[in-house]
C-alpha cells in the first residue's frame, strides 16, 4: 500500500496516468476511508481511465459495469443459471434422489450462482470496479447500489449474505445526463473532472503516445485547447487530443500544417457545425504561435 | 502552517462546513465527519489539502464547486489557521441576491390577504376561470386560479423501455418460469410471460421569465410546480426559466408548498423582467444540459411569448438542435389566444419550423390542453 497521495501520484504516473493534486488526494483517501469516488465531467476527461489505472497500480483485475437504462439486479449483481439447475435437478431424478431438502439447498448453492460484475467485484480480492455511467441507470438501480457500497455486501436470499472480506476500490462516472441522488453522492468522494492545461495534457499526450514527435504533440495539444476556447457544441476531450496525435503518427507526420490539420479534424470534432467553425479559425496561426 | 490543539482545528473546520451550508452546499453532519476522517486520515494543516479534503468530501455537484472555492478563501482568510484559538465562527457571507429577485412575486403578495371566498361559489365560477386569460384576473380570481392550478399533473406520453415486467402476455420470462419449475419438482408448469415495461417520458419546462411575460409568471410557475409534483417520481419533470440568464430551478421546486417553491424560485433566478434572449438561453441549455441527456427523447415545452431582443438566427438554429435531440418540442404561447394573433414576431416565426405543437398558454383550459398535448394527445 502507499504511504500518502504523492506517492500514489509517482505510482499512478509511471501507469501513464497523469493526476493533478485534488486526485491524488482523492484516490488516496479512496484507498484508505474505502469510499467510492464519484468521477463527474465532460467526456474525454479520463474518468473510465482512472479505473484502469488504479486497477494496474493495486495489481488488480479491472471489473466494469456499465450501466444502461433498465439494467437490473439480474445483470448487475447475480442471476441463478436456471438450465444447469434443471438438468441437476433432471440428473438427480434419474439417479433417484429422494431428499427433497438436500436437492432444494443443492439447488440454491453457490455453484449455480452466476457472479455479475458486482458480485464478481466483492468475491475477487483485491479489485477495482468501475461503474460506468451510472447516471444512465434509472433510480431504482441507484438506490440497489447504495445498499451494496454502504456495506460491501449483497444479500442472496436463498443463500444469504455474501460480503467482501476487503472492499474493491470504486470508481462510479456520470456524464450529468441527469441528477444523479445525493444519497449515493453521499457515500462518495466527489471529483469533477477539468480539461488540463496545455502543459499537463501534453504530457499526458507524450506518455500516453511517446513514438510520436515531441513538436506534432506539443502542435496538437495547442490547436486542441484553442478549440475548447471556441463555443463548440461538443469541445474535444483528452482522449480526442490523444486520438488524434495517434491517427497524425500514423499518417507519417511528424509536424502539423494547416492542412493536414483541416484533413484530420473527423478525429478531434465530431460535429459538422464544429468542424465548419475550425476551418474558419486560422490554424497556421495557431500553430505559428506553438511553433516551437 | 503549525501543528495545532485538535479540539481547535476541528471546530474551526465544523465552522467552514457551517459557513458552506449556509451558502447552499448540502453539507451535512456525515459528510463532515466523512471531511474530518480524511484530514486525519491526511495528517495535514496545508491549505491545499484542506481544500481538496473539503472539496472531495463536503461537495456533491459541479454547481457546489464555486460556491465552496468562494467560502473557502473568505472563510479562511478570517481563519488563516485551522487550529487558531476559538473564535466564534463568522456570520457566513450570504449568496449574493440582486434585489430584483424579489420582483416576479412580491407584487402578488398584497392579494393574497384580499381573498375570502366561500368554497360553494368556487366550483360555478371556475367554469368560467377557466378561458379567462390569466393576465386580466383580478386578485380573487387569480387566487382561485392558484388553487385550481395546484392540483395539476403533467406527464409525457408514455414509451417504451428496456426493463421487462411480469406481463399476461408477451416473452416467455425464464427466471420465473423456471423458478417455478424447479419449485414443482422439475414437473413442466405453467409459462409466465414478461413484456416491456413503458415509463412517461421526461418533460422539461423551460419558462420564460421575462418583462414581457410578467402578467403571465406566477401563473406559469405555479403550473411548473404543481407539473413537477404531479409526476411520476421515476421521471421529474425539469424545470428552468430562461430570461436574461438560464437558471434550473428543479430543486427549488421540490418544496411541496407551492409558495415555498415560489420563494425559492424568486431567490435562485437572478433575471426576472428583463430582456429575453432566447436562442442564447436556448443554446446554454442545450450545451450544458440538453445534450448531455436532459432533452434526449424528452417532451420540452417552452413557455414563451416568442419575443426575441437577440438574433432570431441564433434561435432558429438551436431550436433545430433541440428539435433534432427532443421527442418533441411544444411551445405554448400565452399570446397566441389575443384575437387576430399572427406569430409576427421574429423570434416566435423563427422557432416555429421546429416546433411540433404550437398551443396557447393564456388560461387554465390551454394549460390542461397543453397538459393533453404532452400526455402525447394530437396536437392542437
Amino acid at each position: 500500500m502507499t504511504d500518502g497521495p504523492g506517492e500514489l501520484r509517482a505510482r499512478l504516473e509511471k501507469t501513464g496516468y497523469l493526476v493533478d493534486d485534488g486526485l491524488a488526494i482523492a484516490c488516496f483517501l479512496a484507498l484508505k476511508l474505502h469510499r467510492p469516488i464519484f468521477c463527474e465531467g465532460d467526456a474525454g476527461t479520463g474518468k473510465t481511465a482512472l479505473a484502469s489505472a488504479l486497477a494496474q497500480v493495486q495489481g488488480a483485475p479491472l471489473i466494469r459495469l456499465q450501466c444502461y437504462e433498465g439494467i437490473d439486479a439480474s445483470q448487475a449483481l447475480y442471476d441463478w443459471d436456471f438450465p444447469r439447475q434443471l438438468l441437476h435437478l433432471r440428473a438427480a431424478e434419474a439417479v433417484g434422489v429422494t431428499d427433497a431438502g438436500r436437492l432444494e439447498s443443492e439447488l440454491y448453492s453457490r455453484r449455480f450462482l452466476i457472479a455479475r460484475p458486482l458480485l464478481q467485484a466483492l468475491e475477487t480480492q483485491p479489485s477495482v470496479l468501475l461503474v460506468d455511467e451510472v447516471d444512465r441507470a434509472d433510480d431504482e438501480f441507484e438506490a440497489f447500489l447504495l445498499e451494496l457500497l454502504s456495506e460491501y455486501s449483497v444479500t442472496v436470499p436463498e443463500l444469504g449474505t455474501l460480503r467482501a472480506a476487503s472492499p474493491p476500490v470504486v470508481v462510479l462516472t456520470s456524464n450529468r445526463t441527469r441528477e444523479v441522488h445525493d444519497a449515493l453522492k453521499r457515500r462518495c468522494l466527489y471529483h469533477w473532472f477539468d480539461h488540463p492545461g496545455f502543459e499537463r495534457e501534453l504530457a499526458i499526450v507524450r506518455r500516453r503516445q511517446p513514438q510520436v514527435t515531441e513538436r506534432l504533440a506539443a502542435q496538437v495539444t495547442a490547436v486542441v485547447q484553442t478549440l475548447r476556447t471556441q463555443d463548440l457544441l461538443k469541445p474535444p476531450g483528452v482522449a480526442e487530443t490523444i486520438d488524434w496525435a495517434e491517427a497524425l503518427d500514423a499518417l507519417g507526420a511528424t509536424e502539423l500544417d494547416a492542412e493536414l490539420a483541416v484533413a484530420t479534424l473527423g478525429s478531434v470534432l465530431k460535429y459538422r457545425e464544429d468542424a465548419d467553425r475550425a476551418r474558419s479559425l486560422d490554424l497556421s496561426a495557431i500553430l505559428a504561435a506553438r511553433g516551437a | 502552517m503549525p501543528a495545532v490543539p485538535e479540539v481547535d482545528a476541528t471546530a474551526v473546520l465544523v465552522g467552514f462546513a457551517r459557513a458552506l451550508r449556509a451558502a447552499g452546499v448540502a453539507a451535512g453532519p456525515d459528510r463532515v465527519q466523512t471531511f474530518l476522517g480524511a484530514l486525519e486520515l491526511l495528517g495535514s494543516e496545508v491549505r491545499s489539502d484542506v481544500y481538496w479534503a473539503g472539496r472531495l468530501t463536503l461537495c456533491g455537484s459541479q454547481d457546489d464547486l464555486e460556491r465552496y472555492d468562494r467560502v473557502f478563501a473568505a472563510y479562511f482568510a478570517q481563519h488563516p489557521h485551522p487550529g487558531e484559538r476559538a473564535r466564534p465562527a463568522p456570520a457566513p457571507k450570504p449568496v449574493p441576491r440582486p434585489v430584483a429577485a424579489q420582483a416576479g412575486t412580491s407584487p402578488e403578495r398584497d392579494e393574497e390577504d384580499a381573498v375570502a371566498q366561500p368554497a360553494a361559489a368556487l366550483a360555478s365560477s371556475a367554469e368560467v376561470l377557466r378561458h379567462r386569460d390569466m393576465a386580466e384576473l383580478n386578485a380573487a380570481e387569480r387566487a382561485q386560479l392558484r388553487r385550481l392550478l395546484a392540483a395539476f399533473s403533467l406527464s409525457g406520453e408514455p414509451r417504451r423501455t428496456p426493463r421487462l415486467r411480469p406481463a399476461r402476455r408477451g416473452g416467455v420470462d425464464p427466471r420465473r418460469t423456471v423458478r417455478e419449475l424447479l419449485h414443482r419438482g422439475g414437473e413442466p408448469a405453467r409459462l409466465r410471460y414478461r413484456a416491456p415495461a413503458t415509463k412517461p417520458r421526461r418533460v422539461v419546462l423551460l419558462l420564460d421569465v421575462s418583462g414581457s411575460m410578467d402578467p403571465y409568471a406566477d401563473a406559469l410557475l405555479r403550473f411548473a410546480h404543481a407539473a413537477a409534483h404531479g409526476s411520476s417520481s421515476r421521471t421529474p419533470t425539469e424545470v428552468f426559466t430562461i430570461g436574461t440568464r438560464l437558471t434550473r430551478v428543479t430543486r427549488e421546486m421540490t418544496h411541496r408548498d407551492p409558495d415555498a417553491a415560489l420563494a425559492a424560485v424568486a431567490s435562485a433566478v437572478p433575471d426576472w423582467s428583463g430582456g429575453t434572449r432566447l436562442g442564447e438561453m436556448l443554446r446554454g441549455f442545450l450545451d450544458r444540459w440538453g445534450q448531455r441527456g436532459t432533452a434526449r427523447g424528452a417532451v420540452v415545452v417552452v413557455l414563451s411569448d416568442g419575443w426575441e431582443r437577440g438574433d432570431p438566427a441564433l434561435l432558429a438554429a438551436q431550436m433545430r438542435r433541440l428539435h433534432r435531440l427532443a421527442h418533441r418540442v411544444v411551445w405554448a404561447n400565452p399570446r397566441k389566444a389575443r384575437p387576430g394573433y399572427e406569430p409576427l414576431a421574429a423570434g416566435m416565426a423563427a422557432a416555429l419550423p421546429s416546433v411540433d405543437a404550437f398551443v396557447e398558454g393564456h388560461s387554465l383550459g390551454a394549460l390542461e390542453r397543453l397538459a393533453a398535448v404532452v400526455r402525447g394527445a394530437s396536437d392542437a
